[in-house]
């Protein structure tokens, strides 16, 4: 049984939240993140272990459940919200420092990061449909606060767009959840168990193809807007750009792609019922117009927080492309491609984080010269803008190079759309980069020291997945990806 | 053929649920709006009860309790609350175009009739057909979050949305199973808080709820 870990699993990061909702003002609620963070880390590892040993488990007369896709998404979040948490502490500490935070805004924010954890992690593990859509939610209303954290302007308007959005495109999920119900309620009978995820892909060939196809519709479209796929991305540029730094870290890192689990789980069931490729088609669509629409609009960028969450847009496009395509091999590049998409985006938001600070503004024209005031600010953000690039020996020119061999495979036609539009993507940001990290510098010293260990963490996570996946990850990854199908 | 009475009586409601999302619509003063908003709640408390009580689903009387409380007297009582604070009581809007929001209107309903079709004819028990008003009830609430401009009337839109889903999941399916409706509504409460904490802000910040002064972020 794994009723105690995945109960660690969850009861750390709420009680973080509740304890973090007392004490958020003291001057150790940095540390106690950390520390909660920490542990629920730690939980999602043992977790980890234990259904990797043992395949997929319910837990909790069958309201959780376990496979090994979701428990790498469990593990991957818990990583990053870790590291976050420890970039977050002299991050946070510098704002305040700077005058951009008071004490009561810092005791919101550390609440909210602790719930907001648990909002993805009870997303990620539940086995009820609805009990998704209702963490999905949650997730959002815990992040809306923080998106407007400064009280300026732009982030209230940021904020306002991203929850009446978000609220929007969740509401059109929450029809399709309902219409799934409707499906699964005349196999399975009324009551509990007619949304529970194990139960539907039992008898998944047996639903009703006419409403499993207007109910995918309706989830795509409504987590899709959480994924930020286009043309339902409009709020997340804003909530990247104006809220801070450590938020959009996790928001890029990992709300993205607990939303897309929640739209691989559904399609899951659709594809049983339907037997034909009418959810990967759909999928490969938005997937595409993400990945060409963000890619042409990242020359416009001024902004680079701006810059780097269009960049989030065309990542996700390509990993929905990718789960789209279906089949072992875009599946698992899939798969690796959201881990190295997760720890490389939140490794240059950490950097970018300290870049802003540095030089008091995120207008791209102004940041020069980093690596003359900061050799590690400056090599962090170039190396994490190599690796977001696609540039080789990083692991995602790894998963990007099985994504496009397996399209041209497959979808011959889509390989020269991705190409141009990765090249378009590669052209905008490094000529952009490019000036920011080398030249004369614009940068002033910090107060605090930054925290760039997390930085080259994840970079150096990133660095052996190019060049060096052990066995034992390739192995687990396969696994996850004969769940897909 | 006839059709029981207890039928009658929820496709009235669902009627009834319908006019009221287009009186929403086109509704411009704020205060009436949020009556609005509370009576649209009633109607559903009431068709859910209907349903409850005609299909003997217990847990269905609980859902309508829950609605009864929620959308008709906390929500609201909330609401009303808020824009007494903000002093936006007798405000008006005057951006919108009634007779084309109207017609809008009516086509999507006209949609939302053809989609929810098939899915209808597999309905079994005695709310069958309803499936496309709660669509074109959803729908509405959309175009009206579409085409407002003051924080309050979107608000309103994004809670009678919510009023649709549930009318949706009580016709189509006779109620999701207790412990997701509970979330959903825990959920639509700290969204309504929040909304509440954001008008503060807002007409902090930019001294009015118009959200026409919340369109300056741009790409370039």
């Amino acid at each position: 049984m794994i009723d105690s870990q995945l109960l660690a699993l969850l009861l750390i990061p709420l009680s973080g939240g509740l304890l973090l909702a007392v004490f958020g003002s003291r001057s150790w609620a940095a540390e106690l993140n950390s520390l909660m963070s920490f542990g629920t880390f730690i939980a999602s590892v043992i977790l980890t272990m234990r259904i990797i040993d043992s395949g997929p488990q319910v837990a909790f007369g069958e309201e959780f459940f376990i496979d090994q896709f979701n428990v790498f998404l469990v593990a991957l979040t818990a990583f990053v919200a870790f590291t976050t948490s420890l970039f977050s502490r002299p991050y946070m500490r510098i704002e305040q420092h700077h005058g951009k935070l008071s004490v009561g805004m810092l005791h919101l924010y550390y609440s909210m990061y602790q719930m907001f954890t648990f909002a993805m992690l009870v997303a990620l593990t539940t086995n009820n449909m609805g009990i998704v859509w209702v963490a999905m939610e949650a997730a959002t209303l815990t992040t809306v606060l923080l998106v407007s954290l400064y009280r300026t302007p732009a982030s209230l308007e940021a904020a306002w767009k991203y929850f009446i959005l978000c609220g929007v495109g969740i509401a059109l999920a929450l029809f399709g959840t309902i219409l799934l119900y409707f499906a699964a309620e005349r196999l399975l009978g009324e009551g509990g168990t007619a949304l529970l995820w194990t139960h539907l892909n039992q008898v998944k060939s047996g639903l009703e193809p006419t409403v499993l196809k207007l109910a995918f519709v309706f989830l795509l479209v409504g987590y899709g807007t959480k994924v930020g796929l286009v043309p339902l991305h409009s709020w997340l540029p804003d909530a990247h750009a104006e809220g801070p730094t450590p938020v959009s870290a996790v928001l890029s890192g990992l709300l993205l792609n607990v939303a897309l689990c929640a739209v691989m789980r559904s399609k899951v069931l659709v594809d049983g019922s339907l037997g034909t490729h009418f959810a990967g088609n759909l999928m490969m669509g938005f997937g595409l117009l993400s990945v060409v629409v963000a890619s042409l609009s990242l020359f416009r960028q001024k902004d680079i927080k701006r810059m780097f969450a269009y960049s989030s847009i065309e990542h996700m496009g390509l990993i929905t492309f990718a789960f789209g395509m279906g089949g072992p091999v875009a599946t698992f590049a899939g798969l690796l491609h959201m881990t190295v998409h997760s720890l490389t985006k939140s490794a240059i938001f950490f950097a970018v984080g300290h870049a802003v600070q540095k030089t008091g503004t995120q207008v791209m024209e102004n940041i020069r010269g980093l690596l003359q005031v900061s050799p590690t600010v400056g090599w962090g953000l170039a190396l994490g803008t190599f690796a977001i690039l696609g540039m080789p020996p990083f692991g995602v020119f790894a998963s990007e190079f099985l994504i496009i061999t397996t399209a041209m495979h497959e979808y011959p036609w889509t390989t020269p759309i991705l190409l141009i539009a990765l090249g378009i993507a590669f052209a905008a940001i490094f000529g952009k980069i490019q000036p920011v990290v080398f030249g004369e510098t614009t940068a002033k010293p910090l107060p605090h020291s930054p925290a760039l260990i997390p930085v080259f963490a994840h970079l150096l996570l990133v660095l052996m997945l190019g060049l060096y996946m052990p066995p034992y990850l390739a192995n687990w990854y396969r696994q996850a990806a004969a769940l897909l199908g | 053929m006839q059709i029981p009475l207890s039928l009658q009586f929820i496709n009235l409601l669902a009627a009834l649920l319908l006019l009221v999302a287009f009186a929403m619509l086109t509704q411009r003063r704020i205060l009436s709006l949020i009556n609005l908003f509370a009576l649209q709640g009633f109607v559903l408390a009431l068709s859910t009860f209907v349903v409850a009580y005609s299909a003997s689903q217990h847990h269905l009387y609980y859902s309508a309790g829950l609605t009864l409380l929620l959308k008709v007297l906390l929500l609201p009582w909330l609401l009303h609350r808020l824009i007494r604070k903000l002093n936006v009581r007798w405000d008006v809007e005057t951006m919108i175009n009634i007779p084309t929001t109207m017609l809008v209107g009516i086509a999507l309903v006209i949609f939302s009739f053809n989609l929810a079709a098939p899915i209808s004819q597999l309905s079994e028990g005695i709310t069958r057909g309803l499936i496309g008003i709660a669509l074109a009830s959803v729908l509405l609430s959309l175009l009206m979050m579409l085409t407002r401009r003051k924080a309050v009337s979107q608000v309103v839109a994004f809670l009678s949305l919510e009023n649709g889903l549930f009318f949706a999941a009580t016709s189509a399916t006779q109620g999701m199973p207790l412990v997701v409706e509970l979330g959903i509504a825990l959920d639509v409460l700290v969204a309504t808080f929040i909304f509440g904490i954001f008008f503060f802000q807002i007409r902090e910040t930019f001294d009015s709820l118009d959200i026409t002064h919340m369109e300056k972020l741009k790409d370039d």
